[in-house]
This record gives C-alpha cells, structure tokens and sequence, in this order.
C-alpha cells in the first residue's frame, strides 16, 4: 500500500508540474491550454488503473491550483468540473470495449468532455445570460487538437514503454475513500 | 539506435499514426464533424443589432449577451430583447403592434414600430474574423 502512496504522490507530483508549466504559457484566450496534466491522467488510467487516476486527477486539481493561487475561485471550479467531466468519461469508455478504443480516443473524448462541462458550468453559473454560441466551436476545436496530440503522445510513452502492470481491469474498482 | 527524422508524424523512425486504433480514427471522425457543426451553427447566427430611434442610432448590441433595451420614443417604452442569439421587439406602445408581432427576427430582417420610431435591425452573418 506504501509503494502504491508513493507512486501516487509521484504522478502527482508529475501531473502537477505539467499544470504549472502550462501556466506559464501565454494564451490568447483565457482557459485555451494544451491540457498538458490530462497526458498524467490518461496513462495512469491505462497503467494502473481508475481509482488510482482518480486520487492523481484530485491531487493535481487542488495543488496546482494551491500553487497558483486560484484555490476556492471560480477558476478552481471550472478546473475542478472540467477534469471530472474527463475523469468520467475516461472511466466510462475505457472499459466499453466495443470500438477498439485506444490512447488517443480516449484523450480526444475526455477533452471534449472537458471543455463541454466547462462551457456548461460557465453558462449555467458564472455568466448566466451570456450565450456562449460563438466561443463554444473555438474551444471545441482546441479540444480536438490538444486531445489529438495528448493522445499521441500517451500512445506513444505506452508503445516504447510497454504497461508494467496489467491494464483496467473489469469491474467496478470504487471510490478512492472506499 | 540511430535518430530519424522523417518529418513531424515521425518520432524516432516511428509513424505516429501507426498508434491509432480504428475507434481512435472514429472517434476523430465524429469529432471533426461536431467541430464543423459547431463552426456552421454559430456562423449562422447574426452578428448585431442596430437599433434606431427617431431615424438616429440609438443603440448597437452583440446578440450574445441576453437583455433587455429599453427604448424611449415619442408614445412610451419600446423594449427590445435579445436572447439566446435572438431578437424581438418585446413590448411597443404603438395602437398595431406590427414589430412585436412580427416575433423574433431573422438575419437581415428589420422590425418598424413606427408610431414610436423605433427601428430594429437585424445584421446579416458576416463571418467576422476578429471576433473569433
């Protein structure tokens, strides 16, 4: 159960590096990111599982956001819904099997649901009244494009790195408290 | 291992799309049509309104942020509301009533209340480039 902990702080250590060298990137347009963290979030799912990828989405969420200040602020809030939106996703589709799914679907679902739940919550909560029509196909089309290379490049660390331990297994694995 | 470089979908002499499975390429698929459903829908909404009282400009609104504008002309209010990309006339002191029942407008169309000498005008979707 150690090693489990300390593999856990370390990916989440991982992830949270990604999240704050991705803030340092300037962007045109306030929350279009690469989603770099998300690269953390999907090879641990393959790797080593959901529940575990769901304590390392969590860890990343609150301590990037402690690191940069934003903890508790509406944008730790879009944050926060936006990575369990994807988190959800990634649990929902990498255990239907019927496609032939691989890294890269799988990224490019959860960046869709990522900016879809985030779009919603600012719709629904921050900006009620402000109809998000003319930005919702440029941030869907971000989310194609980083899902795209985010997925490629989790394909890519699994194919030269081959799984260590045996992939999702079927089944529901529970909540991280249970 | 000796490094290749055969262009930007090659990493170390490894295709990139060599990685895809076919759901990946499905998944693609859909999105990129979702991306081109979006881009369409949202081109077809019109950029602005105008509104004019008394022949002169009275007011220029973005069809994006819901409200309600309130014009004041020679016979009362004229309320004009944009919402969800839309807009109308929503009240008018005039006896006919022909802009508020002329409902929401289309891109182009203009609503006369005239015994108030309100003019709403719809723009028409101009792909605005600066704007996205």
């Amino acid at each position: 159960m150690q090693a489990e902990d300390r593999r856990m702080a370390w990916l989440a250590a991982a992830a949270v590096g990604l999240g704050l060298a991705e803030a340092a990137i300037p962007s045109p347009i306030p929350g279009l990111k690469p989603g770099l963290a998300n690269i953390v979030t999907l090879l641990v799912l393959l790797r080593y599982g959901w529940r575990l990828a769901v304590w390392v989405t969590l860890l990343r969420v609150v301590a990037t956001a402690l690191l940069l200040g934003t903890f508790l602020t509406p944008t730790f809030v879009l944050s926060l819904a936006g990575a369990l939106a994807a988190l959800f996703t990634l649990g929902l589709f990498s255990r239907l099997k019927i496609f032939g799914l691989g890294p890269v679907g799988l990224s490019l679902l959860a960046a869709f649901a990522h900016v879809g739940m985030q779009l919603a919550v600012v719709d629904l909560w921050l900006l009620p009244g402000v109809s998000l029509l003319g930005l919702a196909p440029l941030f869907l089309t971000a989310a194609w494009v980083t899902g795209l290379i985010n997925g490629l490049i989790v394909a890519r660390i699994l194919h030269v790195n081959p799984i260590p331990t045996p992939p999702v297994q079927a089944g529901v694995q529970g909540w991280p408290a249970s | 291992m000796k490094f290749q470089s055969r262009g930007l979908l090659w990493v170390k002499g490894l295709a990139l799309w060599r990685l895809l499975r076919p759901g990946d390429v499905l998944v693609l698929g859909l999105g990129l049509i979702v991306l081109v459903l979006a881009w369409r829908v949202a081109a077809s909404t019109g950029d602005g309104v105008v509104i004019q009282q008394g022949g002169r400009l009275y007011a220029q609104a973005s069809l994006r942020l819901n409200r309600v504008i309130e014009v004041p002309g020679p016979l009362g209010t004229t309320r004009v509301e944009i919402r969800d990309g839309r807009v109308r006339v929503m009240s008018d002191p005039g006896p006919r009533q022909l802009c508020v029942r002329q409902g929401w407008l289309d891109p182009g169309e203009s609503a006369l209340c005239l015994p108030n000498r309100v003019a709403v005008h719809r723009g028409v979707p101009a792909y605005d480039s600066l704007n996205y």
